[in-house]
């Protein structure tokens, strides 16, 4: 136990995100890549203020940040998966099928409105249970897992429905993502999803703070050396997957009242979250990263995409921009986590290697199998 | 790489001297096909220019004329009317009994496609029930051409078909399948989107995506000023049905100097709302044009949430656009590409067989739904899912409206 | 040495799953009336075979050098419409064409491979962002099928051997040059180990890029070759034709299926190409009982994680007790001590 936590804790000595004082933290953040990101919705913001005036109206601020908060709170959901060193590719049919059953369950009925939610939540959890111990116990890589998941779920929402939904359901539901607090002064509205992001922020930061989001993140950096210490891989790995899961749930009731129900919400959904959580400085493998910093790399990606099309960028070209800008995010944070490590060429392909840990990876280069 | 390119060149001069004495009767159908289209095809790569590459000046005048021209037929069942033309003489597949159809289908991957395709199985039991058709083969390609150029291949040498139907994925790589097709010397019926051949015995078609655009692109005009901004929303790029509506409403829109703006949206909700929230940011949006009228519901809940006032818009006949268009009363049209098309193909293979000449371009109406006929076609459709499309054409049909209730 | 029994016996697996679809898939298609060994039906196997096959042989390089190609459905894009482009429909640009085609892939392979091994950037990001920039590109300059093949190009796909197309023996061809590579070049035996350790191979004084950067720009080629490939099928250039496929994914899911890991390191060719054939089985079945399109994907996503797990719970079982169930979790620090 300890020869591995020298070598690795030695190694990476500034891994400070949830240790020391707020203060402290802030100032340290700014200059690991999960701060930088804030730095870069600040700078971004204020490009689309100077392109586009309307949007330093507080009104129209605060909306954008609504219609932002199903991105983030996906990618916070990602986060944990990605933190502990798997991926959650079925992000997007999560949301394609809450969407749909939002739409034939709850359809115009008012009293299933809370029979709705709970079943969505229900039937949210059991997918990440399902994705959780087929990774963990199964030992198939959530790579492949959650492409399974993705590739069923969608072909089985739109088997069972024919391809499309009834139709909206009752708007009071849709209010939740569609709706706010009125009449406040100054911004006008508060939207509901606003609230619902920042509520789930908090008890991410909460969660991350407690055992069970340090041992997620120090099972991403080094699941032997965490093993060692009696954490049982599988129940937080499974975990991380359910709270993916109720976060695309939870992303789901908000754009199916935003935009109401089509079989291609969410569609791209899980590479939109990953990009996000990337950007935000997270390190795919696992072991880096803050929950915030995912929240926010959504926010920089929505407020890129919004840039663009104020800059009259015709929408074609969109693409060929978001490529460049996560290559230079990852390439810039991949050397600024090698900061104060091991002196010169970390290897990457051994992130690469730790970027699906499940693997029984050892076969060939041991000769020991 | 170089062991694998020396693979690949080694493979490739095995190809060319097997090309060479290659004499199998594979090949010979092949030979004649596409020393054809070679010559059309160099033919159209001089043809367009980059911008014009979807604007035929042609097309759009006849397209424009097709509008106001006379169907034959009887108007209760546009689905058989068509504009008088040249016809194709069928007699030499005058056959009794009921006879198998192979039908290659692109995807049921809109909701246009699934309404059609229920339509389409619906007449297929009809048929079945007048002893004209025994039996309805389908392969779906799933949007890839390479996977329905198999599936026409397979129909080809496995399906015992006594006649094709295919629904092209996509124009110009379709060719070379429905080519192969039409030398089976079995009846060949292309819907939808074409292809560039002629070998078919009925295309089968709604006017266009010139006479949407027109209509549409006009609508928008007499109801807006000079200097007007529009937003218009299109699907995705590359598909000719699609981008044809644009050419046409952008060309008129120029005209009548509309300032519009075009982006694509790929038929996503949120991505609607997004683009026409960010519009009415930058400033006033006065009206909304749609290559498709799905997710159109999205655009107008967009103006809702901004506190502004409706646009002026063009949707489709889908009947969540409608339903919303009545609600808010706003100034609308919701143009048609005509869904009981999809209803022509199998009459046609009846038609066929029983030795009845059809038209060897079979254009059907297709005309708007206007703000006076709106409250019919709801009323008709009554309890039909969102996603239902009003012109489908199926009220005769067995199993309405069930089968297209519960989908 | 390169843990032989091991990769014999995953392949056995997958070679007996894909004899298992065989005789299942025979079976169903015979109670639908069909022939399965029919001329047609195999035909239409080994055509949707050899495109996926392609990508697939290139995606193994680059999944065993520890990487990921999410890149490939552009660039099979991107070389069937440049292709297409240059060839306008003339037999004396078939040559330059294919150049071009093969050169755009394979810079676009570098690229991928500098950004993973230079940058430090996961291969997932990379080729998702590679992807992206493509898919812009694409977007923005080619409006719906473009260039047009000319037909001794056409006669790629067109020419059979007996029952076999010829497209399928070129790939069967880049298939065994793959092989070969892996087996008896140094190139092949650094790829296994770089992939199965990173670190281990640099301290026993690898270059370790070097391998990772061939296996990317080789994939990226293979998919210029299935671009040009699907070019010759359709007889014209299609801007979205890879996208169409859902190569990336599938083309991952096949080398999975086929037995190697996705960490890296450990599998081989031949596995691949069962797990290709599993599929184009799968498929053809399917399409042969008329299955729902949306159920297919219900089917597809099932057999990828379990037939997955099958060899991943084998794979565990037969280790030597030391290497305890949660340590395999753990790659590289077990080696490095």
């Amino acid at each position: 136990m300890s020869t591995i936590t020298t070598t690795e804790t030695t190694a990476r000595p500034e891994l400070p995100a949830h240790q020391g004082s707020l203060g402290a933290r802030i100032a340290a953040g700014m200059a690991t890549p999960g701060g930088a990101v804030f730095v870069l919705v600040a700078v971004l913001l204020v490009s689309i203020m100077i392109s586009n005036p309307n949007f330093t109206d507080p009104g129209a601020l605060i909306r954008f940040a609504g219609r932002t908060a199903p991105i983030a709170i996906a990618a916070m959901g990602q986060y944990y998966v990605i933190v502990s060193g798997e991926f959650d590719l079925s992000m997007g049919a999560v949301i394609a099928t809450q969407v749909v059953l939002a739409g034939n369950f709850i359809g115009q009925d008012q009293g299933r409105i809370l029979p709705g939610i709970v079943l969505m939540l229900v039937v949210g959890a059991l997918i990440g249970v399902v994705n959780g111990l087929i990774t963990t116990l199964l030992k198939v890589p959530s790579f492949i897992v959650t492409l399974g998941t993705m590739l069923a779920l969608t072909g089985l929402v739109r088997y069972i429905t024919g391809g499309a939904a009834t139709g909206n359901p009752v708007d009071d539901f849709r209010q939740i993502g569609r709706g706010g607090i009125q009449d406040v002064p100054v911004v006008d509205i508060v939207p509901y999803p606003l609230i619902i992001l920042v509520a789930l922020a908090a008890a991410s930061v909460w969660l991350m703070r407690r055992p069970f989001g340090r041992t997620l993140i120090a099972i991403g950096d080094n699941p032997a050396a965490t093993n060692y210490s009696g954490a049982p891989l599988w129940s937080y790995k499974t975990r991380a997957f359910v709270l993916s899961s109720l976060s695309a749930t939870v992303a789901g009731i908000l754009l199916v009242g935003y935009a109401g129900v089509h079989p291609s919400v969410g569609a791209g959904y899980e590479f939109t979250a990953i990009t996000a959580v990337v950007l935000g400085g997270v390190l795919l493998g696992g072991g880096r990263g803050w929950v915030l910093s995912a929240a926010a790399g959504a926010f920089a990606l929505e407020l890129l995409f919004t840039l663009l099309t104020s800059l009259g960028v015709p929408s074609t070209w969109r693409d060929t921009v978001q490529g460049l800008i996560i290559i230079a995010a990852v390439a810039v944070s991949a050397r600024a986590w090698q900061v104060g490590r091991r002196p010169r060429r970390t290897p990457s392909p051994t992130d690469l290697s730790a970027g699906t840990p499940t693997q029984p990876a050892t076969g060939t280069t041991t000769g020991d199998s | 790489m170089r062991r694998t390119m020396r693979g690949a060149i080694a493979s490739a001069a095995v190809l060319v001297v097997l090309a060479g004495c290659s004499t199998d009767d594979v090949d010979e159908p092949t030979d004649a096909t596409a020393s054809e289209t070679t010559s059309e095809d160099t033919g159209d790569a001089e043809e367009p220019a980059d911008d014009t590459e979807w604007f035929v000046q042609a097309d759009y005048d006849e397209q424009d004329a097709q509008r106001s021209a006379t169907f034959e037929g009887d108007e209760a069942e546009p689905w058989l009317q068509y504009i008088d033309g040249e016809m194709t003489d069928t007699s030499e597949f005058k056959a009794d009994g009921a006879k198998k159809v192979c039908f290659a289908n692109a995807s049921v991957s809109n909701p246009w496609r699934q309404t059609g395709f229920i339509t389409m199985t619906q007449q297929l039991e009809a048929l079945k029930d007048a002893g004209a058709i025994s039996d309805m083969e389908v392969r779906d390609a799933q949007d890839d051409d390479n996977t329905q150029l198999a599936d026409i291949d397979y129909f080809i040498s496995e399906g015992n078909c006594d006649a094709f139907i295919i629904s092209p994925n996509s124009t110009a790589a379709m060719t070379p399948g429905v080519e192969r097709a039409c030398d089976t010397g079995k009846p060949v019926v292309v819907f939808d989107r074409g292809v560039e051949t002629d070998c078919a015995t009925t295309f089968i078609h709604p006017i266009g995506g010139y006479a949407w655009g027109i209509d549409t692109a006009n609508f928008l005009s007499e109801n807006l000023e000079e200097g007007d901004k529009v937003i218009a929303l299109r699907i995705l790029p590359g598909v000719d049905v699609l981008e044809t509506r644009w050419a046409a409403a952008e060309k008129i829109f120029e005209e009548n100097a509309i300032d519009a703006e075009d982006f694509f949206t790929g038929a996503d909700p949120t991505e609607i709302k997004k683009i026409i929230t960010d519009a009415l940011n930058q400033g006033e949006v006065k009206g909304v044009w749609m290559d498709a009228g799905d997710g159109a519901v999205a655009a107008i809940e967009a103006f809702e949430d901004a506190g502004v006032d409706y646009p002026v818009m063009t949707g489709e006949d889908e009947m969540s656009f409608l339903r919303k268009w009545e609600d808010t009363g706003l100034t609308g049209l919701a143009p048609v590409y005509s869904n009981f098309q999809w209803r022509t193909p199998l009459l046609a293979v009846q038609k066929i067989f029983a030795g009845e000449e059809v038209p060897k371009e079979w254009v059907l109406p297709q005309t708007p739904i206007t703000e006076d006929e709106r409250a019919e076609f709801l009323e008709a459709n009554d309890g039909m899912p969102d996603g239902h499309y009003a012109k489908f054409g199926g009220e005769d049909l067995p199993g309405f409206p069930e089968a297209w209730q519960d989908r | 040495m390169r843990g032989r029994l091991g990769a014999v016996t995953s392949t056995t697996i997958v070679y007996a799953v894909l004899l298992l679809a065989v005789v299942v898939g025979a079976i169903l298609t015979a109670a639908h009336g069909r022939n399965f060994f029919s001329v047609g039906n195999v035909d239409n196997i080994l055509t949707t075979t050899s495109i996926l096959g392609f990508i697939a042989i290139g995606q193994t390089l680059v999944i065993l050098g520890g990487s990921l190609d999410l890149s490939v459905p552009f660039v099979v894009s991107l070389a069937s419409v440049v292709g297409g482009g240059i060839m306008a429909g003339d037999p004396g640009n078939i040559v330059p064409a294919v150049a071009v085609a093969l050169l755009i892939g394979a810079a676009v392979g570098l690229a991928n491979g500098l950004i993973v091994t230079l940058l430090h950037v996961h291969g997932f990001i990379a080729t998702l962002g590679t992807g992206l920039v493509i898919s812009g590109y694409l977007a923005s300059n080619y409006k719906g099928s473009h260039g047009s093949a000319p037909r001794d190009f056409r006669l790629l796909d067109a020419t059979r051997i007996g029952p076999v197309p010829i497209s399928t023996l070129i790939m069967i061809g880049c298939a065994v040059a793959a092989i070969l590579m892996l087996r008896r070049t140094r190139l092949g035996h650094h790829l296994y180990a770089v992939g199965g350790n990173a670190e281990v191979a640099r301290l026993s004084g690898l270059r370790t890029p070097v391998p990772v950067v061939a296996a990317h720009v080789i994939c990226s080629s293979l998919a210029a070759v299935a671009g040009l490939l699907l070019l010759a099928r359709l007889s014209v250039g299609n801007p979205t034709i890879g996208s169409q496929g859902g190569y990336d994914l599938m083309s991952i899911a096949a080398v999975v299926l086929g037995g190697t890991l996705l960490a890296g390191g450990k599998g081989n060719i031949a596995g691949t190409l069962a797990g290709v054939a599993i599929f184009a089985v799968i498929d053809n079945v399917m399409g042969v009982m008329q299955i729902n399109p949306f159920l297919r994907d219900v089917v597809r996503g099932v057999v990828i994680v379990v037939a997955v797990a099958v060899y991943a719970r084998r794979e565990i079982d037969a280790r030597p007790p030391r290497f305890g169930r949660q340590l395999v979790l753990d790659a590289e620090p077990e080696e490095v001590r």
